[in-house]
């Protein structure tokens, strides 16, 4: 025990923490994502793709897990993981915000971004999406202007981003995440210690094409669904 | 060329401090900016006015004892130079300058732009260093070293632990600078017997001393006058989790 409590006791260790969740949580994202993606699949056995999909996540493991349960077991990861990414987070910024208890007068910066400088403000408004979303498209708990189906993936998601202000907030969220991912999946990186002359190069690259990828798919769904060429 | 000064001034750690302002209308642009502290300096004394106290030792920008931060920026505006190497040809005639101490929890105002900077001191007392044998001088070069090897130690080497990299960092840390050191010697193989311990003992100094954590900003390489890398923190993250996973300290 000595020695996870000696790593998660140091400041180095709690951003180790960040980066081995956010590594499950850019993982989750893309996956996520991909399995959006079927939205755009032509519609077969009378029954959309992505509805075909969602069941087959429910189903996925049969017959070793019942049905549902491998979407419980993720759920209980992903939660965990957003657990913890979120406790490191916090203590971490305490402790920062107390080792300058007073101001510069004048701030010049040079090498950090946007990003990197609004990180936790990003990670506070994609956890009140995350709530969102789960509220909208999981439980069917808050449904403005459609009436939510479990399971009926394709005709909750046409439904959900007909109303022209959830599709901003979503849109919104996408790009507060393609901000997060951009200077996280870097950061993680130079946290782990993956640092070689060699790829050096490569990772802000990489963190860029990731972030793009995810904005850009994921903003397509209520720009598809608003423009009707998806529904 | 003239400039308008807001300086920042304290009289004691536990005093509030304020920014003063003060113009100089004789700056020559090839004075260095602590030249022109001190012309101000003379001033002062003249008018008998308590001096601005900042620190200083070389001006050569090999000590590591000067460091204030000027708009913004420490060590002034110019990449890769200490503020006593940094010369007033690099402003304009009629600039307002704001002139601030490093600002950390971990380096208390002692006076003026003067700030304590023992907390990196006792970063290095705790692992700082390589266990020798007592006994007969060792023959010069009789451990060889490969030239990457020796490349990146000197890189390392380069800091001078001025505090430029906390004062530049939005969340004050002193991660470039601890890195610098534990990698300075770990990557040596007279520093490798230790480098385990030695990355613990510096990282949980450099928590105890209040300053932050690292959220790979990049502000520190940005500003050091010596260009230590930002790698070197990935290294000493990865040299960390080695250290405690292959040979714990209990602290």
């Amino acid at each position: 025990m000595r020695r996870v409590l000696t790593l998660y006791s140091t400041t180095i260790g709690k951003k180790v923490v960040m980066a081995v969740t956010g590594i499950l949580l850019v993982g989750f994202v893309l996956g996520h994502m991909i399995g959006n993606l079927k939205l755009y699949l032509p519609a077969h056995d009378g029954m959309a793709a992505i509805d075909h999909y969602g069941e087959g996540l429910r189903s996925f493991g049969a017959p070793f897990l019942a049905h549902g349960q491998f979407l419980w077991i993720a759920r209980s990861v992903l939660i965990l993981a957003v657990g913890l990414h979120i406790w490191s987070a916090i203590s971490l910024k305490v402790r920062s915000n107390a080792a300058r208890p007073i101001a510069y007068k004048r701030v010049a910066y040079e090498d950090s971004t946007l990003a990197s400088r609004t990180m936790i403000w990003g990670g506070v408004l994609l956890l009140a999406f995350i709530v969102f979303h789960l509220l909208h498209f999981t439980t069917g708990t808050i449904t403005p202007g459609f009436d939510f189906e479990h399971g009926a993936v394709f005709a909750n998601v046409t439904g959900g981003f007909s109303n022209v202000g959830v599709a901003i907030f979503y849109i919104v969220a996408m790009v507060a995440l393609a901000m997060h991912l951009y200077h996280g999946v870097w950061s993680m990186l130079q946290t782990l210690g993956a640092n070689h002359p060699r790829y050096n190069s490569w990772r802000k690259k990489l963190a860029l094409a990731i972030a793009i990828i995810v904005a850009v798919a994921n903003i397509s769904f209520p720009v598809a669904v608003l423009t009707g060429l998806v529904g | 060329m003239k400039l308008k000064l807001h300086i920042w001034r304290q009289t004691s750690q536990d005093a509030p401090g304020a920014f003063a302002d003060y113009e100089l209308d004789d700056v020559s642009p090839d004075m260095s900016f602590l030249e022109m502290l001190d012309v101000l300096n003379e001033r002062l004394i003249l008018d008998e006015q308590e001096p601005v106290v900042f620190d200083n030792d070389c001006r050569e920008g090999i000590c590591g004892a000067c460091g204030m931060v000027i708009n913004g920026h420490p060590h002034g505006p110019q990449k890769l130079t200490t503020t006593c190497q940094l010369h007033m040809r690099k402003f304009r005639d009629g600039d307002e300058l704001w002139i601030e101490p490093w600002r950390a929890k971990a380096f208390p105002v002692l006076r003026d732009l003067m700030v304590d900077r023992s907390a990196l001191d006792r970063i290095i007392e705790v692992g700082g260093y390589v266990s020798v044998n007592t006994g007969g001088v060792p023959d010069a070069n009789a451990i060889p070293i490969g030239k990457g090897v020796a490349d990146l130690s000197m890189d390392a080497a380069a800091c001078i632990g001025c505090g430029a990299c906390v004062a530049a960092c939005p969340n004050a840390s002193a991660s470039l600078f601890t890195a610098a050191k534990i990698t300075h010697l770990g990557v040596l193989p007279q520093g490798e017997i230790e480098r385990n311990t030695r990355v613990q003992e510096m990282v949980a100094q450099m928590d105890e001393e209040a300053f932050g954590h690292c959220t790979n900003h990049g502000e520190c390489d940005a500003a050091c006058p010596k260009g230590i890398s930002v790698d070197f923190i990935a290294r000493m993250n990865r040299d960390f989790v080695r250290g405690v996973t292959r040979e714990p300290i209990t602290r």
